[in-house]
């Protein structure tokens, strides 16, 4: 199988605009007549559902959610990048799109992450048009902060909750179209399977997560924007219900996986308290703008904290090591993700860990409340303010730009971020890997579509902070909207799809033996007890560093896990109900598939980029070691079968504009 | 520490419904109530009994998801606090909690605390938004609005559209959540041009889903995670009311 990336001829940043000048259009008489599943309303579903709908398609959109207003998009913090340069600090989309490809270690195509980046202005237009309360400034105009790996300030932002205005936007937008009839909306139903007629993506199976019953929707295309797969770790910031299996069931039918060990771990989130936990709390990387990193230089003072005879008050600043600004003067606690997440646990493994388990670093505000605090005295026209007044102010500002993040901190640990320096240690955040799509976010299966999280398209191996929100909507409102038109364009006489053809008897019969099996097995464990299991295998092996040895045992334990599941879970219950243990035992089932492609990639690349840092390959120092020579590819994996090899297809990723350097922030 | 729970269960929004109880040896005060109700789901299971259903997913207060009334509080005793954030060192050992799912005509129960809470979906269907197509906006610094402006929409706008409202309310009304939307969308110059019909279509569906009437207890407000205020509803009123007497428009 030959991977053709699709991307248009001519220089970079015309490539989009005469894209759009010649792709072909369906006409609005035809679209009336074309059907367009959507399964997920996160920011990419919901964007492209309600625009989809808004261009005259008709539109079926699918959620497991009770609500689209519930997909995990909304739980994105700090903010949405955009190359607007309102600030007039030197960005343009050409700085966007050079940060994007090295902050993603070179590993993305060049033609979609710089389309990206022509469409990011849009969105901010778009989004404030919707009614979106972006942060102002006193002049009425729209204000922005930096994020990591970038020397702009080009995040916009809504408090801390950038994720939820975006996707309010959005859903309202979807309404909109679901109130006027041209998008029918299937809550509470979760997609099982694709359905394809001589090869194309015709159609979806789908489970009424209320009756159980499972129903058949028919269309000319179908389209995921169905997330990441983060949760395969179990402990992650996805929500609990985040998942694979939509992506998956691609892959069973054909569809390529690309760079599943690319994963990104996010360096501050509240660190694990005990083994009952659910899931890890984020605490926004714009944290970073104003909290300095640390842990004690002195093992007898992290020995001391960790015992709890000692907190981080107690370390003069003689004795603290700014670990991040010490290695990385450049870019300082605003380094990329991965770079600041592997330097905490360099910190922790070299035993100055902060916490119980000693799996902590300090993110410290107090320099944050003295420099607020000073200036609010100056601007109050108090000239020599006492040390209270100018924690008092200090802390207010504080407050103004971070107060529900401190309040979730607070909430969680049940300690005072304001008085006592925050613990953090990293997470599984979010996936770059993804579905291989094209230019035009179509599948190597002709008419499946991918967006969002749900693709692997711009990030490369590492994600800049603000891009997820600003990738899924690019992909929702302004690429696919365009670009499901190569598809369609050549659909305009093919009818109505039946689903009561023999395609869809078999993809619904194959469903139903699916969920049998797992209801008959009746074993003595839980569905929970497996996919804790198969969380800490990835984490340890297949987690923050990587070795041969360590995925190959790994890989070993999965497919163990694996035929135990098969042969010893428990799932209460039956298919005809409401059934939450039913749902999550079919979505860990195909976790445990996913996480051995996620082993054998991590294991087929050898060299260390971005979230993927394999051991063997580091520089003296410990920084990660790329292999261009070898490596410049992305790795597409296609599924053969229950016992058989992946298979391994490469597309070869050509930079024509910028220079593959080594990475370096420092 | 040791709980005794009293948790509603009901097999389906067509068969009855009551409390049972059980009974947790070994609670860590560093729980949440969602990973508390986690443990006790895992014993069920071991003991090969139906698990308690319940709507949950970020687990991080911003969903909206998790819909439980605890110790006759929607999301429990703590204020400005969902569900999922509630700690268990807010209880003590010993304690008996009773759990029971959000109770309005609006939002039938589907299994045990699992409601159906689509009303607000079609609330915000009927009106909701502003009427911008994809592609039509334009430059977003275009239109400044002052910061207090601004930050006054916000606060309506944090809204998650959980239901607590409706499930602290003695009559069940609507109002508060309703009225969060359209004060969101009419303080802002984007959304202030379709005000009128807005509240109109709104404040329709709401009444057609069946929510009762605010009759000023302002539960809603002591009770809303996210502490979206009663004044969003004195604002609805004024919409409204201008809207009917102030307008040609009539939805």
């Amino acid at each position: 199988m030959k991977l053709e990336g699709k991307v248009p001829p001519g220089p970079l940043a015309e490539k989009w605009t005469s894209y759009k000048s010649t792709v072909p259009l369906v006409a609005p008489n035809n679209k009336r007549r074309i059907d367009i599943i959507v399964v997920g309303t996160g920011l990419a579903g919901a964007s492209a559902a309600a625009t989809l709908g808004e261009l005259g398609y008709n539109v079926k959109c699918f959620t497991f959610h009770d609500s689209p207003r519930r997909a995990h998009s909304i739980a994105a913090q700090g903010g949405i990048n955009a190359a607007k340069n309102y600030q007039n600090d030197g960005d343009s989309v050409y700085r966007l799109f050079y940060d994007t490809i090295k902050g993603g270690d070179y590993r993305s195509r060049e033609g979609n992450v710089h389309r990206l980046a022509e469409v990011s202005r849009n969105i901010i237009d778009q989004a404030v048009a919707q009614g979106v309360p972006f942060a102002r400034d006193y002049g009425g105009l729209l204000d922005n902060r930096s994020f990591g790996g970038v020397q702009v300030s080009r995040t916009f932002y809504a408090r801390g909750q950038t994720g939820q205005q975006l996707l309010i936007g959005a859903y309202q937008a979807l309404s909109r179209q679901i109130g006027l009839g041209t998008v029918e909306m299937y809550n509470r139903h979760e997609m099982l399977d694709i359905v394809k007629i001589d090869g194309k993506a015709r159609g979806i199976i789908a489970r009424n997560l209320l009756t159980g019953k499972i129903e058949r929707y028919a269309a000319h295309c179908v389209v995921l924007a169905t997330g990441g797969y983060g949760n395969v770790f179990y402990l992650s910031t996805n929500a609990m219900n985040c998942n694979v299996s939509a992506a998956w069931r691609a892959v069973r039918q054909g569809a390529l996986m690309a760079n599943p060990c690319f994963t990104q771990i996010h360096p501050t989130c509240i660190p694990v308290s005990g083994d009952y936990q659910s899931k890890l709390t984020l605490m926004s990387e714009s944290l970073r703008n104003d909290g300095r990193v640390w842990v004690p230089k002195k093992l007898e003072d992290a020995k001391a904290i960790q015992e709890g005879r000692k907190t981080g008050l107690d370390i003069s600043e003689d004795d603290r090591d700014y670990y991040l600004e010490r290695r990385y003067p450049a870019f300082g606690n605003l380094v990329p993700r991965d770079v600041a997440s592997r330097a905490a646990k360099v910190a922790c493994d070299e035993g100055l860990g902060v916490s119980p388990t000693g799996l902590a670093v300090f993110l410290d505000f107090s320099d944050a409340i003295q420099r607020y605090g000073k200036s609010a005295a100056n601007v109050q026209g108090v000239h020599n303010p006492d040390a209270a007044t100018i924690v008092q102010l200090g802390e207010k500002v504080v407050e103004e730009k971070y107060g529900n993040l401190f309040e979730m901190y607070e909430k969680i640990t049940g300690e005072d971020p304001y008085k006592m320096p925050m613990k953090i240690y990293p997470a599984v955040h979010y996936t770059m890997g993804g579905l291989w799509v094209d230019y035009n976010l179509e599948t190597n299966v002709p008419g499946l579509f991918a967006l969002g999280e749900a693709n692997y398209s711009d990030h490369g191996a590492n994600r800049l902070g603000a891009s997820a929100l600003m990738q899924g909507l690019a992909d929702g409102y302004f690429v696919i909207p365009y670009t499901i038109g190569t598809f369609l364009s050549k659909d305009i006489r093919t009818p109505r799809i039946d689903p009561n053809g023999e395609a869809f008897d078999a993809a619904e019969k194959a469903v139903k033996a699916r969920i049998d099996q797992v209801l008959n097995i009746k074993g003595g464990q839980s569905v929970e007890s497996f996919h804790r299991r198969l969380g800490k295998i990835m984490w340890d092996y297949c987690g923050m560093s990587r070795n041969a040895d360590g995925l190959k045992s790994a890989r070993k334990m999965v497919v163990e896990l694996r035929e135990e599941f098969y042969r010893d879970v428990f799932v209460p219950g039956s298919n005809d109900e409401f059934n939450p243990e039913l749902e999550k035992a079919l979505r860990v089932a195909d976790f445990m598939e996913m996480g051995e492609v996620m082993i054998l990639d991590a294991l087929n690349r050898e060299e260390s980029c971005g979230g993927h840092f394999r051991e063997e390959y580091q520089s003296a120092e410990g920084e990660a070691l790329r292999r261009d020579d070898e490596f410049a590819y992305s790795a597409a994996w296609e599924y053969t079968g229950w016992d058989k090899e992946p298979v391994l297809h490469k597309e070869e990723l050509i930079f024509e504009n910028v220079e593959l350097k080594t990475r370096s922030y420092k | 520490m040791k709980l005794t729970l009293k948790v509603w269960r009901q097999e389906s929004s067509n068969k009855k419904g009551s409390f049972s109880s059980y009974q947790l040896d070994d609670v860590s005060e560093h729980m949440s109530f969602l990973e508390m109700l986690d443990v006790l789901n895992e014993q069920l299971i071991g003991k090969k009994e139906m698990p308690i259903a319940f709507d949950h997913d970020c687990r991080e207060g911003i969903c909206g998801a998790c819909s439980m009334v605890i110790n006759g509080e929607p999301h429990g005793p703590m204020g400005g606090t969902t569900t999922c954030q509630l700690h268990m060192r807010h209880f003590k050992d010993g304690d008996t909690i009773f759990i029971e799912p959000f109770r309005a005509k609006a939002f039938p129960v589907i299994r045990d605390l699992v409601v159906d809470r689509s009303a607000f979906d079609r609330i915000i269907q009927a009106g909701g938004f502003v009427s911008v197509n994809t592609g039509q906006a334009q430059d977003a610094n275009s239109i400044p609005v002052e910061k207090d402006v601004a930050s006054e929409s916000f606060d309506a706008a944090t809204c998650i559209g959980c239901g607590a409202c409706v499930a602290a309310c003695p009559n069940a009304s609507a109002m508060l959540f309703t009225s969060a939307k359209v004060s969101h969308l009419a303080i802002l110059p984007q959304g202030s041009v379709e005000s009128t019909r807005r509240v109109q279509a709104m404040v329709k569906q709401m009444d057609e889903e069946g929510f009762g009437n605010c009759s000023n207890v302002t539960a809603c407000e002591a009770e809303c995670p996210k502490g979206i205020s009663v004044e969003n509803i004195a604002r609805m009123n004024r919409e409204y009311i201008g809207s009917v007497l102030g307008s040609e428009t009539s939805v």
